[in-house]
């Protein structure tokens, strides 16, 4: 794997927002054919990561490559145009309209590449409803206001649009914090499936259960740094865990959970009498 | 328990068990409750303001002074007022759609007119030319209003503030400094050019019309010619910009990225809309629209005038806002926009003529938006299926 040139890399990143430092010296590579998850607290720096790797935010300092050749995105529409898809944190979806228009939103198909060509809705209303029965939601009707779907079928549009147009890599900002079982899942095989077909994919998650089984690679963020970057096989589930939690013993917190637990369970008789 | 013992679950038997459909089962979705056709129609944006047209409409014929309103003279004159209003109504609908605002379009009005007369009169351009300069000014203009609004992120509101005082300013300040005057006559005397003029101030289907009076079917002169000679040149503009716009907004990538622009431009701009590029070119709309204007008056007066236009920009909005645009952004249609504009015209010769003191139009007005955007916070949370919340 060594020998491949990193789909995407970023060198020496930091990200100012005023004076605050929110990703500071940061050297990541994501390599084709490979799952990276970010691993990180809250606030860590995971989404402030990938908004770089999108275009949205560009880097204070340091350079972003793609294919080993380095690259300046002035907005997200050229990340796009390199074959970069996400899906972001907060979705990126405008409620008032319909899931077509979300789906396609900034790729429309049209008819003609004239500039006020007709869009094709008919085709975008099918795409959209095929691929999001892919992924397992029983679209009702595709022209429906994104703002009345429930928050587990408008990150399902989300994920949808992004594994639909994902050309290179693919970005998941807490893909599956509001899915379903069935969902979920859906969203693991797509993920290995990207992997398979060569693209670099890139997950964010915070639950263990969906980031260790599909990631092959994990990078440690803490306070905006870079804490290290493991493969699989140097790495155990139980260490993952605990960077996960932000390096908090999760046994002390759960003695503690227990310990609540029977000061109310003790309490309850008394409370009754 | 079947369904646990097989290695591939049944899934007709879980059904059995807990009712639950396969999913891509197909056939009619149970989850759709069946909306009439009544119910989809009102919960068309457009609905409240065609209703309202509807009970303009009726009120009016109930009123004295009907006749006159309806005579074909009568729905020219309140026609050619809903033209041009709503020729620059649907330009700021779009710009409104897309969550921003243009208040400079009044001050632009008189601005281009000035640019017309002053290029002909004293620097003895062909009308043609003076037109054309006029909207190269419009052009430059919205640019530049469209680039601050965008790169100082300001809200449009105080920018274009500004802009309305310094074009009118411009306006009076120039023309008085070269003509002496605040107002420029004769714009169309020196070297006639009947046929640019007639562009914007012609009529068309007067065959048709001499013809109906020739069967006596309208009223005619002596000699034969009608009173009303063809459908003036502002009210085809009118009709030719909205349907252009409407196809813009609905059926062009372009009209995609406006609603999104407007719906929520951080989402747009990270999914890959040129927030910037949209909001830049739709600021060039609106000038263009009022230049548009400006010149269908100049060639109508054959003068220009410093004040033309004064409070244009709030006539604009109210009727956007009376054809179901919401002011926040991200909705609306601009056909909702061509009953607005309607809405107003009648209105305004529907008091004249039944003889009302025209003080009142300005209570009936402010009465209207009010209605208005109550029909529209209604009409918005019927679109996202009735729910009270966002
Ligand atoms: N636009 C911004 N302006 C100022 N500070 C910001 C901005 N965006 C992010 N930050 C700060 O940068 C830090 C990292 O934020 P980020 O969203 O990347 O965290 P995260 O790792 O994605 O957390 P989570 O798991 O909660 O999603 C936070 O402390 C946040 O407050
Ligand atoms: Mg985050």
């Amino acid at each position: 794997m060594s020998a491949l040139v990193p789909a995407m890399e970023l060198s020496g990143v930091s990200v100012n927002f005023g004076s605050v430092k929110a990703l500071q010296d940061i050297d990541i590579k994501v390599y084709p054919g490979e799952v990276h998850c970010l691993l990180g607290d809250n606030g860590a720096g995971k989404s402030t990561l990938i908004k770089v790797l999108s275009g949205v935010h560009r880097p204070s300092r340091g350079q972003i490559l793609v294919d080993g050749r380095p690259v300046a995105f002035r907005n997200p529409r050229e990340a796009q145009a390199m074959g970069v898809a996400t899906v972001f944190q907060d979705l990126g979806m405008i409620p008032l309209m319909s899931i077509t228009r979300n789906f396609f939103l900034g790729r429309e198909p049209t008819r003609s590449s004239l500039p006020f060509s007709r869009m094709d809705k008919e085709r975008a209303n099918s795409v959209a409803k095929q691929a999001m029965a892919d992924i397992g939601i029983d679209v009702r009707d595709p022209t429906q206001a994104v703002g009345t779907l429930s928050g587990g079928e408008r990150q399902s549009v989300a994920i949808a649009r992004a594994v639909h147009f994902g050309a290179k890599v693919l970005i998941l900002d807490e893909p599956t914090s509001a899915l379903g079982v069935h969902q979920a899942a859906m969203v693991l095989k797509f993920i290995i499936e990207a992997r398979m077909r060569g693209l670099a994919v890139i997950f964010i998650s915070h639950n263990i259960h969906h980031a260790y089984p599909v990631g092959d690679t994990f990078t440690l963020l803490n306070r905006g740094r870079n804490r290290g970057t493991y493969a699989k096989s140097d790495i155990s589930r139980d260490e993952v865990v605990s960077i996960m939690s932000g390096g908090e013993d999760l046994k002390v917190v759960e003695a503690e959970i227990e310990a609540l637990l029977a000061s109310i369970a003790a309490q309850r008789p008394a409370a009754a009498l | 328990m079947t369904a646990v013992e097989q290695q591939v679950p049944d899934l007709t038997s879980q059904e059995n068990r807990f009712g639950i459909k396969p999913k891509r089962a197909g056939g009619a979705d149970e989850r759709l409750a069946a909306a009439n056709w009544f119910t989809k129609l009102l919960r068309r944006p457009e609905a409240g303001a065609a209703g309202g047209l509807v009970a303009t409409i009726v009120i009016f014929a109930l009123l004295p002074g009907a006749a006159n309103l309806y005579s074909l003279q009568g729905a020219m004159t309140f026609l050619t007022l809903s033209a041009e209003l709503g020729i620059i109504a649907t330009a700021t609908a779009l710009l409104i759609i897309a969550g921003e605002f243009d208040l400079s379009i009044g001050s632009m009005i008189g601005f281009a007119g000035v640019v017309i007369g002053l290029t002909v009169r004293e620097l003895g351009f062909p009308l043609w030319g003076g037109i054309a300069s006029a909207f190269a000014v419009a052009v430059l203009v919205g640019y530049l209003n469209g680039l601050i609004v965008v790169r100082t992120r300001l809200p449009s509101f105080i920018v274009t503030l500004a802009s309305l005082f310094i074009l009118r300013g411009l306006s009076i300040a120039i023309t008085r400094a070269v003509t002496g005057r605040t107002q420029i006559p004769y714009i169309l005397d020196d070297v006639p050019d009947p046929a640019t003029a007639g562009l914007f101030n012609g009529h068309v289907f007067t065959g048709f019309f001499r013809w109906m009076a020739a069967q006596g079917w309208i009223a005619a002169r002596s000699d034969g010619i009608p009173f009303v000679t063809g459908i003036p040149a502002s009210i085809v503009w009118w009709l030719a910009i909205t349907a252009a716009a409407g196809y813009v907004l609905t059926q062009t990538r372009y009209g995609n990225w406006i609603f999104a622009t407007g719906g929520d431009q951080e989402v747009a701009r990270n999914v890959g809309v040129p927030v910037g590029r949209v909001k830049i070119s739709l600021f060039i709309c609106t000038a263009c629209a009022a230049t548009l204007l400006a010149t269908i008056q100049v060639m109508e007066a054959g003068s220009a005038d410093t004040t033309r236009g004064l409070l244009k920009e709030f006539e604009a909005i109210i009727a956007a806002v009376i054809g179901g645009v919401l002011l926040t952004g991200g909705y609306g249609t601009v056909y909702g926009v061509l009953f607005g504009s309607l809405i107003f015209g009648l209105v305004q010769m529907g008091i004249f003529y039944t003889g009302i003191d025209t003080d009142w139009f300005k209570v009936f007005l402010g009465l209207v938006i009010l209605a208005a955007v109550l029909v529209n916070t209604y009409i918005r949370t019927k679109a996202l299926g009735g729910g009270r919340s966002r």
